[in-house]
């Protein structure tokens, strides 16, 4: 399949996640700030902080206040990874592979983005638990609508690869919202308010009830083994970045165990790795540490993708607007060329 | 009630000879909607706009980020066309689009019509569509123009005119496919009835146009679409096209001239392009041999093109016969190619680089029509019995300062079809746009066309961008075949 498809196809279930993604680690924040105890300040900062975007951010705003940052995060159309903008860039990718995708794809991308413009003029604190959760469902409406409507072929499968990628790298930085989330002082490790820090976190990755399922207590440990190496929870970093190795494999119909590009390779040390790592290993190195190495992981595995699919032929001319993306990495400098 | 108080008032009417009384082969429409009701009607056509808008059969208004676009009006009362008027249409489109197909490869090949002194080579070489890099190339089965959506319009008396012959290419064909489909779920009893010739050929006849192109020795060519994307007015038109015939619809930035051949990114790597349907305009092709800003062409294009390596329909440099003066000359390349009187006219035409035109032309700016030679979508045009003395004399400073750029040509009053505006049945003015594919051993004519309709009351201009619309195409079977 053509390469500008491929990747517009890819782009277009990233951007979906991202939307859905940001939506969630807003969310989260709105309901521990509503669970606070008296004298304890709400945090805005984290939010900004674990998107690595913190100073486009202090660039155009103020204050971190809450007002701000949803602002920032959810309808600033100059803010690339907002959520208006990234349900923009979706319906662009979607419009431009409509030959390719279903029409009811696309009539579902549509509306999205459209209900989002429309709820962007008219939004107000109150408004917005709903709001997230429109995002969500409509995110996983049009995973579901893909699903079932487009043939499982190449094309599903770069979908897939997208929408996966970005999911394992949404869930790192969710997970790091708690290294950001400064409790008052060291004593409340541990305390009831410290809990419920880790509760919304599992709450925002919709994993919460998969967790008790599976685990007693609440610990910090635990709930990191949860997101980062569970096998069967479908938004863990190690049951997507698996899923998207099976997607690769599926397109490039090299045997499992081998790899013939760097995206092959790149992807399958990082699976292997942490088919074996526990959360002792993680723990004994930083977790922080360990997401943010996960993180640029993940981002080389992107870039790989992008040189072996996308960027066929002269280097000269970059493919498309999303190849000059900044996948949100944190002291990683955005190096790729923009387009034409 | 709907029809009863119709008046076609003094113009041709499509569907009516005069009041309350429907042209025999329209009746039992008429009579139909009749029966239907204004109310019933005006339903109908909301549903049908909700199903083109549900399509996505728009276009786009201008271009931003914000992706704005528009459905193209629809009118539900079809504009009907009678099976023998119709073979007799067919005949001329013909007869026209092989003389011009023999005039192009002429005018870049031996160009004897020019030594012959039927057109003076100044003409030619003045057109802003003839294209040097052109000469002496042979496309395959001697076919340039692959593609052709030529306007027609009718005067007062009915009689048929083209007005111009659009041979770069020309755009709107998927809305009469989807204007049918609609028209079809709307009413399908009338059709029934009607023995309407279907539509649902084209995409058909169209991709076999286009593998005709191939190479003989390649088995399964690679056929593609090439647009300039998704912010260009007619992308819908690109997308529907490629998916209609089940091939890929490509960017500039897909396409890279390697090894000597056209060939496209895949994800699989570089894949051989043999055939390219191209909706970018010449210009834009390829920016090392014409437009060097394009970033829509693909360089070295023309150089494998010329070498034969790969088909473009239509082929560039069609553009020299849509210039106006050019247009002018179409009566004369019939009977100069073919030895045959054209059977459709030309509207009648004075060209302002001739001196005697020219005064007439200033001296009667008032009746006449003037248009820009090289221009197209109704701009750059004034209509003498409706313009200002100012704009006039705007007109009369531009024609003298170049009278190789202006035409002009009398106001005709264009035929009118029945169209409901806002819940009344009125008579708007027409125009019609058949599709030609030209195949070298044969001239298919797609039945019907476009028929655009200029939704303001008593205007003429039927183009999208100034508030036009468009109607369904009915040609009837005629009752012997």
């Amino acid at each position: 399949m053509l390469s500008r498809v491929a990747d517009s196809i890819y782009w277009l279930n990233r951007y979906i996640e991202r939307a859905e993604n940001v939506a969630r680690f807003i969310d989260v924040n709105l309901n521990l700030i509503l669970d606070l105890p008296s004298g304890v300040p709400p945090q805005w900062k984290p939010l900004i902080a674990v998107t690595g975007d913190i100073e486009q951010f202090d660039h155009n705003y103020s204050e971190v206040n809450s007002e701000n940052v949803i602002q920032f995060l959810c309808f600033d159309s100059n803010y690339d990874n907002s959520i208006i903008s990234c349900l923009q860039k979706a319906r662009e990718n979607a419009r431009s592979i409509r030959e390719v995708i279903s029409s009811e794809m696309w009539e579902e991308v549509n509306s999205f983005y459209l209900a989002i413009k429309e709820a962007s003029a008219a939004s107000s604190f109150g408004t917005l638990p709903k709001l997230f959760s429109r995002v969500k469902m409509a995110s996983h409406r049009f995973a579901g609508i893909m699903d079932a409507t487009m043939s499982h072929n190449e094309g599903w499968q770069f979908g897939q690869m997208g929408r996966l990628l970005e999911r394992a790298d949404k869930t790192t930085r969710i997970l790091d919202v708690k290294y950001f989330l400064l409790l008052p002082s060291a004593e409340w490790v541990g305390t009831p308010l410290d809990r419920i820090q880790w509760i919304a976190l599992l709450k925002s990755a919709s994993a919460y009830e998969m967790y008790r399922k599976c685990q007693h207590h609440i610990t910090p440990g635990s709930v990191a083994e949860f997101l980062i190496l569970d096998r069967a929870f479908p938004r863990s970093i190690h049951f997507c970045l698996w899923q998207t190795q099976q997607c690769l494999h599926e397109i490039t119909q090299t045997p499992p165990g081998h790899w013939c590009n760097g995206a092959e390779r790149a992807l399958g040390k990082l699976c292997s790795q942490l088919s074996y790592l526990t959360i002792e290993d993680i723990v004994q190195s930083g977790l922080h540490e360990f997401l943010n190495q996960m993180q640029s992981s993940i981002y080389q595995v992107g870039n790989e993708i992008h040189h072996t699919f996308f960027a066929l032929g002269d280097s000269q001319r970059a493919l498309s607007n999303q190849s000059s993306n900044n996948l949100q990495l944190q002291s990683t400098s955005n190096t790729q060329a923009s387009s034409a | 009630m709907a029809f009863e108080a119709y008046d076609p008032e003094d113009f041709y009417d499509e569907l009516f000879l005069a009041l309350g009384e429907p042209r025999s082969h329209c009746a039992s429409l008429i009579q139909r909607m009749v029966e239907l009701g204004i109310a019933q009607l005006e339903q109908q056509r909301q549903t049908a706009a909700i199903a083109l808008f549900k399509l996505g059969v728009t276009f786009n208004v201008y271009s931003d980020n914000q992706g704005v676009e528009k459905i193209f009006p629809f009118d539900i009362i079809p504009r009907i066309i009678e099976g023998s008027q119709w073979s007799q249409l067919e005949q001329g489109l013909k007869q026209r689009i092989q003389a011009l197909n023999l005039f192009l490869d002429d005018i870049y090949g031996a160009q004897k019509i020019i030594q012959d002194g039927k057109i003076p080579a100044e003409i030619i070489y003045t057109a802003s569509g003839f294209l040097k890099p052109c000469l002496g190339i042979k496309p395959p089965a001697g076919v340039w123009c692959h593609i052709t959506g030529t306007d027609l319009v009718r005067d007062k008396d009915g009689s048929w005119y083209v007005l111009e012959d659009n041979l770069r290419s020309p755009s709107g064909v998927s809305y009469v496919l989807e204007n049918r489909r609609v028209m079809k779920s709307t009413f399908p009893d009338i059709f029934r009835n009607m023995m309407v010739k279907p539509v649902d050929d084209y995409p058909s006849q169209l991709l076999e146009t286009l593998l005709n192109l191939a190479p003989a020795q390649v088995p399964d060519p690679m056929v593609v679409v090439l647009t300039p994307g998704i912010y260009n007015s007619a992308y819908y038109e690109h997308s529907f096209l490629a998916q209609q015939m089940g091939i890929e619809l490509v960017e500039g930035r897909d396409l890279i001239v390697a090894d000597g051949y056209l060939q496209m990114r895949t994800t699989k790597g570089l894949r051989r392009v043999d055939v390219v349907y191209r909706r970018i305009d010449d210009n834009f092709l390829d920016p090392l041999a014409f437009n060097p800003n394009s970033l829509l062409g693909v360089p070295g294009l023309m150089e494998v093109y010329q070498q034969g390596r790969v088909a473009l329909a239509n082929a560039p440099g069609t553009g020299v016969a849509d210039d106006k003066v050019v247009y002018a000359y179409v009566p004369e390349m019939i009977r100069y190619y073919l030895g045959e009187e054209p059977i459709l006219s030309n509207v009648p035409t004075y060209l302002c680089w001739r001196e005697s035109d020219r005064n007439y032309v200033l001296a009667n700016l008032d009746k006449l029509v003037v248009k820009a030679a090289n221009e197209a979508g109704g701009y750059g045009m004034l209509i003498g019995t409706r313009s200002t003395e100012a704009e006039r004399a705007e007109f009369a400073q531009k024609i003298i300062a170049q009278p190789r750029n202006y035409i002009a040509q009398p106001t005709l009053s264009l035929s009118r079809v029945p169209t409901l505006i806002e819940g009344k049945v009125e008579g708007r003015h027409v125009d019609l746009r058949p599709y030609i594919l030209h195949r070298g051993d044969e001239i298919y004519v797609h039945p019907g066309g476009l028929t655009r309709v200029a939704l303001k009351k008593d205007s003429l201009v039927v183009n999208s961008s100034q508030g036009g619309g468009s109607k369904d195409t009915w040609v009837l079977n005629s009752i012997n075949n």
